[in-house]
């Protein structure tokens, strides 16, 4: 038996492991996505005062801590009696909903550009030395400025809404601790080219334009990479629309039918478990009453356009028609058309930062409101990779007794697998030496999902990389090392 | 009224009066000198030694030491940043100090002063001190892991017969400040709010105030500690 093993997962946002074992006959046999860090936050959160929760356990991630942030800060506000996300004054629903449709752009923006289109623009088995964002800016000027651009507004919106780009301190429990002011508003709308709100919608519109002619010219990979059918969970509004901050709970199976009926997300635990393996730190959620084996299903910018009845702003319906249109309306479960669905989100989001800069609410009103304190408080959010869930206990001395998060990578750690599994298999069996090229197709099937595999923050350039290929005596046959 | 005399702080000539400490006289005429057990109105404890100068030679606390005509004072060599840097690093390394989670974060005398001394790592080993979080009083939440013992909140907060909530339990490196379980239970919200103020680090917490003033807004986010003395004295050299 050989194992190959790829170790980090480059351009990924953490670190993951890949192991792929091979027979005799070089037939891939077993492939896994393992999460090799422990990070600890659900126990080191227990003693600490109710209220440190949003600030602190935002430390988890240095790409997407406003979802940890607005994710605990809604649990939060079910503690202090502030009701499940439609009891917060208009100002501050809107301004930790700008706060978090900032993130979705910026983040977003970063995983398109930064990370994954080097693969599009290139070829997954191009020279890696060109393979990334600097040969992006290199051959494509234009695209890495407009990503990189994208992603500073964004940022430049959590710092309006929480004080800082990474780890601010904007919602608190019940509410917000800041409106903006008109002149920040009208920095955001009508700012110096390209850093207004006319340019970022722009700016989103041609990366979808971008996306689908390349779709057009490479249907084999975008449509049946990785691609299989599966079940989708998210939020969407009450009505069926797409909505990122708040809602209920949805899943279809692969048909399209309702298999998670909209329920509400403080009964999450009736309906979703979580199996543990020995070879991973990452739980794998399954929903309950269709049992571990069946019970899986996909989150994140796909899943969302498979559980959503239509994005309540006019570009990105108009996208999202054309978007469904292509699948005739049914689940979409092609893996790579996670990358369409973003940059779908991306409009959107663009869209409500504009329609929410627009309400006279974000410059003035209240800002907190409380009511009956509870022992138990539930948050969930739409975090640019999936649904993401903060489940808290507290004691009637404020302290956190129990933490539970299941961050979205959680519930696509199955479809990680699966999608890593397909693509060792179809791109290595029955090779006897295995190229770069090869291992980082198995890691574009992961960059789809887009996966914070843990903390982003540990990571600072190039981060190395070590392939080996191990006989069935345990021999090292092949090994490549980038340091 | 006390005789005016005149002093050398780093070599330079600063006049003031026979009655001041050290650390008044410095303040009066400009001169920074970091402090952070000291409380004005109150008894020196001079229990944190961050305010060590060079008096003619000889190391002594600044919040306790009188000053003396013609004294020479160095406040700003090599040395004297070097051992508050010392003292500093101590305090973060024998305490669990998580700056990002703390609500006194940007009011923090301690980070304050991290931040005014460039403190990027520590050099002496984290201790990672098993400290508990006293939650059961009904305004307060003491954070044992924060607290540096600097006795502030024993000197300043009192009820109205001069009795004090806090009180040094233990000896030694199991020293820590406890509220008085009895008298704790008078603790008004005013005096929660006073105690969490004298605080100099987010050791007292009262409950439910967490991060309402919002990033670029906290004390030290406005301007860096010591900021508004050394404003002072460059207003005074200019008038």
């Amino acid at each position: 038996m050989k194992k190959i093993t790829i170790e980090p997962v480059t351009r990924v946002e953490g670190h993951g492991k890949v192991t792929i074992h091979m027979n005799a006959l070089n037939e891939v046999v077993q492939s896994r996505l393992h999460i090799v860090e422990f990070r600890g936050f659900e126990r080191f959160v227990q003693g600490r005062p109710f209220w440190e929760a949003p600030v602190l356990v935002q430390r988890l991630c240095g790409i997407c801590p406003v979802s940890h942030h607005l994710a605990a800060a809604k649990a939060m506000d079910v503690i202090v009696g502030a009701g499940t996300g439609e009891g917060l004054t208009p100002t501050a629903e809107k301004m930790r909903r700008l706060m978090h449709y900032g993130q979705m752009f910026q983040s977003h923006s970063l995983h398109f550009f930064h990370l994954a289109s080097p693969d599009l623009l290139f070829g997954i088995e191009a020279d890696p030395n060109i393979r990334n964002i600097i040969g992006v800016a290199m051959e494509h000027r234009d695209l890495a400025i407009q990503g990189i651009n994208m992603r500073k507004y964004g940022q430049e919106i959590i710092q309006a809404t929480a004080g800082k780009k990474v780890h601010g301190t904007g919602a608190i429990p019940g509410g917000i601790n800041k409106r903006l002011t008109p002149e920040t508003v009208e920095h955001f709308m009508n700012g110096p080219e390209p850093q207004n709100i006319s340019k970022m919608i722009e700016w989103s519109l041609g990366a979808l334009n971008f996306f689908k002619d390349y779709h057009k010219k490479n249907r084999d990979l975008i449509d049946n990479f990785a691609s299989y059918p599966s079940s989708s969970m998210s939020l969407v509004r009450k009505d069926g629309a797409l909505d990122l901050y708040h809602g209920v709970l949805r899943a279809v199976d692969e048909n399209g039918e309702k298999i998670l009926h909209d329920i509400d997300y403080q009964e999450y635990a009736e309906y979703i478990g979580e199996e543990v393996k020995s070879w991973s730190y990452m739980k794998f959620p399954f929903l309950k009453h269709m049992g571990k084996e069946k019970g899986w299903y996909r989150v994140g910018p796909l899943a969302r356009m498979n559980t959503a009845d239509f994005i309540p702003t006019p570009l990105a319906q108009k996208e999202f028609e054309e978007f469904k249109a292509y699948t005739n309306g049914k689940p979409n479960g092609m893996t790579m058309h996670n990358h369409w669905a973003r940059l779908i989100e991306i409009l959107h989001s663009a869209e409500v930062m504009k329609e929410l800069l627009e309400s006279p609410e974000i410059t003035e009103g209240e800002l907190v409101v409380k009511g009956d304190r509870q022992e138990t408080g539930i948050g969930m959010i739409e975090a640019p990779r999936g649904t993401l869930i903060h489940h808290y206990d507290v004691n009637e001395q404020d302290q956190i007794t129990m933490a539970n998060l299941i961050v979205s990578t959680t519930h696509n750690n199955k479809p990680m697998n699966k999608a890593v599994d397909m693509i060792a298999r179809e791109y290595m069996t029955g090779r006897a030496v295995i190229s770069e090229g090869m291992t980082n197709a198995v890691e574009v099937g992961i960059r789809a999902y887009d996966p914070c595999l843990s903390c982003a923050t540990h990571a600072m350039g190039q981060m190395p990389l070590d392939i080996q290929i191990i006989g069935p005596d345990g021999d090292i046959l092949d090994r490549k090392v980038r340091d | 009224m006390a005789d005016r005399i005149s002093i050398y702080i780093d070599k330079k000539e600063y006049f003031t009066t026979e009655d001041k400490t050290i650390l008044e006289a410095a303040q009066e005429n400009g001169v920074y000198i970091p402090t952070l057990c000291h409380l004005p109105e109150t008894e020196s404890s001079t229990s944190c030694r961050i305010c060590t100068v060079m008096v003619n030679g000889r190391p002594l606390t600044a919040c306790s030491t009188p000053v003396g005509e013609g004294m020479e004072i160095d406040n700003s060599t090599t040395q004297i940043t070097e051992w508050r840097k010392s003292v500093l690093e101590i305090m973060f390394t024998e305490g669990n100090h998580f700056c990002p989670s703390c609500e006194k974060s940007g009011n923090c005398r301690l980070q304050a002063l991290a931040y005014r001394y460039q403190i990027m790592a520590p050099q002496f080993p984290y201790q990672f001190n098993e400290r508990e979080i006293d939650a059961t009083n009904d305004k307060i939440i003491q954070d044992h892991n924060r607290c540096i013992i600097c006795k502030r909140c024993v000197r300043a907060i009192k009820d109205e017969h001069g009795r004090s909530f806090f009180a040094f339990i233990d000896r030694g490196h199991k020293l820590r400040v406890r509220l008085d379980r009895k008298l704790g239970k008078e603790l008004t919200d005013e005096l929660a709010e006073a105690a969490m103020e004298v605080c100099p680090v987010g050791s007292i917490l009262v409950r439910e105030k967490g991060f309402e003033t919002p990033i670029g807004q906290r004390k030290y986010d406005l301007e860096r500690i010591g900021a508004d003395i050394e404003q002072n004295g460059q207003m005074k050299n200019h008038e």
